[in-house]
């Protein structure tokens, strides 16, 4: 909403300057956005109204005229024009030798200075809306009102301060500059003055020319019909004109202008209809039928449907109900007779048919918001007035008012009571009432506790005591409330191990040495098809949203594997050395008519170089291993354990890809993201990625973490040199040497493949720990259960000691 | 001797040939020791090996020489049974004392050798310690995440528990439950991402826009006092700029209970403002609407780049706001199936983003969801 100060000292006195308005606006609800300056740097002394008193050719230029302005001072002055639109008599903005203006060609600032043009002195300059700031136009000069008073200050006279308010939905009536000028006074205490709305009419009444029936009272709850017959179409009045523009509006003619014009000043949207079109004078208002069509005031052929409410003759639809009028019954230039309708239609339904027309408007969005049916008759009767004042109408006798169930008053009860519990302070019975009061509400105290409280026609948002409550508040500011510590029994705490989990992992992948990501969660179905097979994208395709900003944020992800890797890929254009990248986040399974599954996953992705000593990419590139490790650090962290077993999937390479299981249930994968994968992220080198399902997880969380004391009796290390066949995972013949009773740890230490091993098998190094924890282990015993083992592990796993 | 103690250590190799000299000495001594036993060429000798000793492991093959079970000073000790009476005494003090003197002797050379080995340590071994640390991998959270935890923490503190919802929403929830039904201007506030998915001629489910739909999801289940917290990430359909993100992160506060009025929220947020960047921010709590609030409230902090004049980051309104707030509506309470005479309660939904923002001194909100690695690394 764009509030000109100028057009707002009509209605109330200000005498804040406009940023201090705009704060105490602000405070209380109207959020001030910006100001717009009008005139804020024009030279009060220098620029002045003028006079032209009269227009010669210039001796020595054709397109040069010599203008003499009366501008106020002791002698007119004359100066050079260059303009094809100076006339004499106009009342023009004049600028003397000294003032500062935006220089028609470089639209910079600069000092106007006296000059000679072809041999005539000029000292002074009749000024163009782009030299004075206000618009580009420079082909002609400002042509002000004849009633402009010649001399005073061009800032007194045009100049002005727009306030931008952003405003909240529930307050249609602070979409109109009464509504704002009533906030104004209830915060600085000053009185609103109304604006009129008597005028002289005619003896014939209006019900006996025109009939309106509402045909459908659930959408439209007060009708009013005003008619006004000898109307002489033309522009409007120049004040008028500059209001409108203030207010954001472009000037059409006087009668649009006028309906307009109330709009803006009181909030509700108006329409005016050329009475011959309306045929046999009557005005139904009504559901369109299917199959009906109009064409707009825009030029659209709008196909309407039967949940739209139309305003329509004994024939056809003439206008969509609050949203905008039609082609065929628009007033023109040989329009004499006008149908003014002021009618309050239904708030949601012209919001859904303005949304399904998309054509929202400065109708359509006032009466979305909710106006009250008292509103419709203030404005008829106020833009009949102006209709007969400066478009030479007269008016037929009273309205046509159509109001099948005129509202009540909303009267509320308010206790002292409920607004202390609401706002926690007690206000002066006093200070309630005057600043109800100032608002337009009524209010009477009935000790000791009862304010009773009627709400003013136009505060259509106020229902209960709360309501009342707030408008207190916000008037006497919220700077007045008190602040508290919360007191009271603290309830007890809620358990929420899902996310305590996914907590812990997220600090364990940091302590592990990773750096936390997080991507937008909507992402676009051809990443997610590098990641995800065409079996699995069909077998549960993503969710996708409606109307999205961006073709990038389309699809809700079920992975964050592509996320990820783009992520990596990004910062492999400028990074050295390892990149370890993870991200939290959740991923969402479609569940057909429900809502989505949301899990909690951790995807980590890992390459480049390892780094030296000296943190330096070295020649040696992270591996499998890394990943693994990762992972591993990010469970052991948690007090988690997996198992990791040959898999495969789609998007990663097989042979090393690895499944993470815990007490029977797949909680993850790590392994090396397939070349080709890889390539389709524009990563070049090896990349690898794991990822852990926190959902899956969550039930090896026992409720307590199991620990093992340590033992008293020393340990006895052993190492032990296997060789066995290349294909066999090393993890089995581990596991199997930890089963024995005596070994407490068994760690794989190294690998060897190659000379004088045999190419089908390779050797594994493990350190074997005995340790018991009753007593302390002889050689005997050890050397026993190793010759067990090693026997185990021959039949088993024909593993045989290396030599 | 300092400066060949000091080859020796740092050359194993040259340490090897000295202990092989110690060695050989004691046993040509053993030798020569066959007929007589003379204690004061003994001890001469035993004194002069000890001083070339150079170094721990010489040391030791000097002990075990002189002082060990088959050393000279012990077999000597052992050779007087053969002795007469009268000479056994008199060696055997004298043995007996050569013997202390020498474990004497050995202790202050050990002492000695460790005070050499600690000076050169400290002298030629000096390191320059302007030399960086060896690299060690350091991971970091994201900057929104760290923010997230801070603001948690400073609620918990309050005793407020931390719970989490859904972010794909029903209508119900995110709208309809908190008084924002279908065809309400209010839907403007909010641009929404719907689920491509339509029932009825109409989208059920759809990204939610904010937390709230958390309060009535939580008192659905739960009964008066409730102080809860609710982080989670929400979703707006709207043209990003340096304050403004689609994606973002919020907190929703819900307390509800006997006595809760304006100013334990007024106390409640000013306390977590003051938390979270200290006394001198100054703190602006308006008037604002949300449906679901009554009255409703807007909290901003003053811009942290231009200290109130208005820049790009404040889109020119000096402020940030971090959230919007109020008292829940009494016909939400009620829908609950609470007494709304009794109870009532204050809501808030909190911009982590924004916060993160202000903490930083971030210019724009958009940094955050790159993931730059170069930005990231700094928090
Ligand atoms: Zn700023």
């Amino acid at each position: 909403m764009r509030v000109s100060l100028k057009w707002l000292a009509e209605y109330v006195d200000v005498t804040l300057s406009p940023e201090e308005l705009g704060h105490r606006l602000t405070m209380a609800g109207l959020e001030l956005e910006t100001i717009d300056r009008v005139g804020g740097e024009w030279d009060e002394e220098l620029i002045t109204v003028g006079r032209v008193v009269a227009v010669e050719p210039h001796p020595n230029a054709d397109r040069l005229v010599l203008a003499t302005v009366d501008y106020g001072g002791e002698a007119p002055q004359t100066v050079v024009c260059g303009a094809p639109n100076v006339e004499a008599e106009q009342k023009i903005a004049f600028a003397r030798a000294g003032a500062t203006l935006i220089d028609g060609r470089s639209g910079k600032p600069s000092i106007l200075k006296p000059a000679k043009i072809r041999g005539v002195e000029s000292a002074g300059m009749v000024c163009s809306e782009k030299e004075l700031g206000l618009s580009g136009e420079h082909e002609g000069i400002l042509v002000l009102a004849e009633d402009a008073p010649v001399g005073t200050p061009l800032a007194a006279y045009l100049g002005d301060a727009i306030l931008n308010l952003d405003l909240t939905p529930n307050r249609p009536d602070w979409m109109s500059m009464l509504g704002v000028a009533r906030e104004v006074a209830a915060l600085t205490g000053a009185e609103v003055r109304e604006p009129e709305h008597t005028y002289a009419d005619q003896d014939e009444s209006a019900p006996a020319k025109v009939a309106v029936e509402i045909a459908d009272p659930d959408l439209c709850s007060r009708y009013v019909a005003a008619v006004i017959e000898g109307v002489r179409l033309g522009p409007s009045p120049q004040w008028l004109q500059e209001r409108l523009i203030a207010g954001g509006m472009r000037p059409i003619n006087n009668v649009v202008d006028i309906t307009n014009y109330v709009m803006l000043e009181l909030g509700q949207p108006l329409h005016a209809f050329d009475f011959g079109t309306v045929k046999d004078a009557k005005i139904i208002v009504r559901r369109a039928r299917a199959g009906e069509r109009l064409v707009t005031l825009d030029g659209e052929e709008r196909a309407l449907t039967d949940d739209m409410l139309v305003i329509a003759d004994a024939e056809k639809p003439l206008a969509l109900a609050g949203v905008m009028g039609g082609a065929d019954s628009e007033v023109t230039d040989t329009t004499t007779m006008i149908l003014l309708e002021s009618a309050t239609f239904h708030a949601a339904n012209v919001r859904r048919t303005a949304a399904k027309l998309r054509s929202r408007t400065e109708a359509s969005t006032r009466f979305e918001k909710g106006l009250s049916p008292e509103l419709a008759m203030v404005a008829a009767q106020r833009a009949t007035k102006l209709l007969v004042e400066l478009a030479g109408g007269s008016a037929l006798h009273g309205q046509v008012d159509c109001y099948p169930t005129p509202a009540n008053d909303v009267q509320i009860d308010v206790t002292r009571r409920r607004l202390l519990q609401v706002l926690g302070i007690d206000l002066p019975t006093s200070t309630v009432r005057a600043t109800l009061t100032s608002l337009g509400f009524s209010c009477r105290w009935v000790p000791p506790e009862l304010y009773q409280v009627r709400v003013p026609y136009w505060r259509t948002d106020v229902a209960i005591a709360d309501d009342v409550a707030e408008e207190v508040a916000r008037i006497v500011g919220y700077d007045r409330i008190p602040t508290k510590n919360l007191g009271g029994e603290v309830p007890s705490a809620i358990a929420q191990p899902r996310r305590e989990l996914r907590e812990q992992l997220r600090d364990s992948c940091v302590a592990a040495g990773m750096q936390e990501v997080i991507t937008y969660s909507l992402t676009t179905l051809e990443l997610l098809e590098r990641v995800l097979s065409p079996e699995q994208l069909a077998s549960q395709p993503p969710l996708k949203v409606a109307h999205t900003l961006s073709a990038e944020y389309e699809y809700l992800r079920p992975t964050l594997w592509a996320s990820v890797l783009k992520t990596a890929a990004a910062n492999l254009r400028h990074h050295e050395g390892e990149l370890a990248l993870f991200e939290a986040s959740r991923v969402y399974l479609p569940q057909g008519d429900e809502l989505p599954q949301e899990q909690e996953h951790i995807v980590g992705v890992v390459t480049g170089r390892r780094e030296d000593r000296w943190g330096r990419p070295s020649d040696e590139a992270v591996d499998f291993y890394d990943a693994k490790g990762y992972a591993q650090a990010a469970l052991g962290a948690a007090g988690l354990n997996a198992t990791f077993e040959d898999a495969e999937r789609f998007a990663l390479l097989p042979g090393r890809t690895a499944q993470l299981a815990a007490d029977g249930r797949i909680v993850g994968v790590v392994g090396q993201v397939h070349p080709t994968v890889a390539a389709a992220f524009d990563i070049g080198q090896d990349v690898y990625l794991f990822e852990l399902v926190v959902d899956e997880l969550l039930p090896s969380m026992g409720a307590e973490r199991a620990f093992e004391s340590i033992f008293r009796f020393p340990p006895v290390i052993q190492d032990l040199a296997l060789v066995v066949d290349r294909g066999l995972a090393a993890e089995r013949v581990r596991a199997a040497i930890e089963e024995h009773e005596l070994v407490r740890r068994v760690r794989i230490f190294d690998v060897y493949e190659g000379a004088g091993i045999s190419p089908d098998k390779k050797s594994l190094a493990l350190s074997v720990t005995y340790q018991s924890p009753d007593r302390t282990l002889t050689t005997e015993e050890v050397a026993k259960a190793q010759a067990s083992i090693v026997k185990q592990l021959r039949q088993e796993l024909s593993a045989e000691l290396r030599g | 001797m300092g400066a060949g103690f000091d080859l020796l250590i740092s050359h194993p190799r040259r340490r090897l040939t000295a202990q092989r000299r110690m060695l050989i000495m004691p046993v040509s001594m053993t030798d020569q020791e066959n007929d007589k036993i003379d204690l004061k060429a003994i001890a001469t000798r035993a004194r002069a090996e000890l001083d070339a000793a150079a170094d721990e492991t010489a040391l030791e093959t000097w002990r075990v020489a002189q002082l060990g079970r088959k050393g000279v000073v012990t077999s000597v000790l052992r050779r007087l049974v053969d002795l007469p009476i009268e000479e056994r005494r008199r060696l055997g003090a004298e043995a007996n004392a050569l013997k202390g003197e020498l474990e004497a002797a050995l202790e202050s050379k050990r002492e000695a050798l460790a005070g050499e080995r600690l000076a050169a340590t400290m002298t030629e071994g000096a390191l320059d310690v302007t030399l960086p640390g060896r690299a060690k991998r350091i991971g970091r959270l994201h900057p929104v995440t760290q923010t997230l935890r801070e603001m948690t923490e400073i609620f918990t503190s309050m005793g407020f528990a931390v719970i989490e919802g859904p972010e794909v929403e029903s209508d119900y929830y995110n709208f309809q439950a908190l008084r924002i039904p279908l065809d309400h201007p209010a839907r403007d506030m909010q641009d929404t991402l719907y689920i491509d998915y339509q029932r009825d001629g109409v989208y059920p489910y759809m990204l939610r826009t904010h937390t709230s739909p958390n309060q009535v999801r939580f008192m659905e289940q739960h009964s008066p006092p409730i102080r809860v917290i609710v982080p989670g990430r929400c979703y707006r359909n709207e043209a990003t700029d340096p304050q403004r993100e689609w994606m973002f992160s919020q907190i929703e506060l819900l307390a509800v209970d006997e006595g809760i009025s304006m100013a334990d929220l007024k106390g409640t947020l000013f306390e977590f403002a003051k938390r979270m960047f200290g006394q001198e921010r100054k703190v602006r709590f308006r008037c604002d609407y949300f449906p679901f609030v009554e009255p409703g409230v807007d909290m901003a902090i003053d811009c942290f780049l231009c200290g109130g004049k208005g820049c790009r980051t404040c889109r020119e309104g000096g402020w940030i706001e971090i959230l919007g707030a109020g008292m829940v509506h009494p016909q939400i309470l009620q829908n609950m199936g609470y007494d709304t005479d009794r109870y009532t309660g204050f809501a808030a939904g909190i911009g982590a983003e924004r916060i993160c923002l202000l903490q930083h001194g971030i210019e724009d909100i958009r940094s955050f969801y790159s993931n730059d690695v170069r930005f990231l690394e700094q928090f």
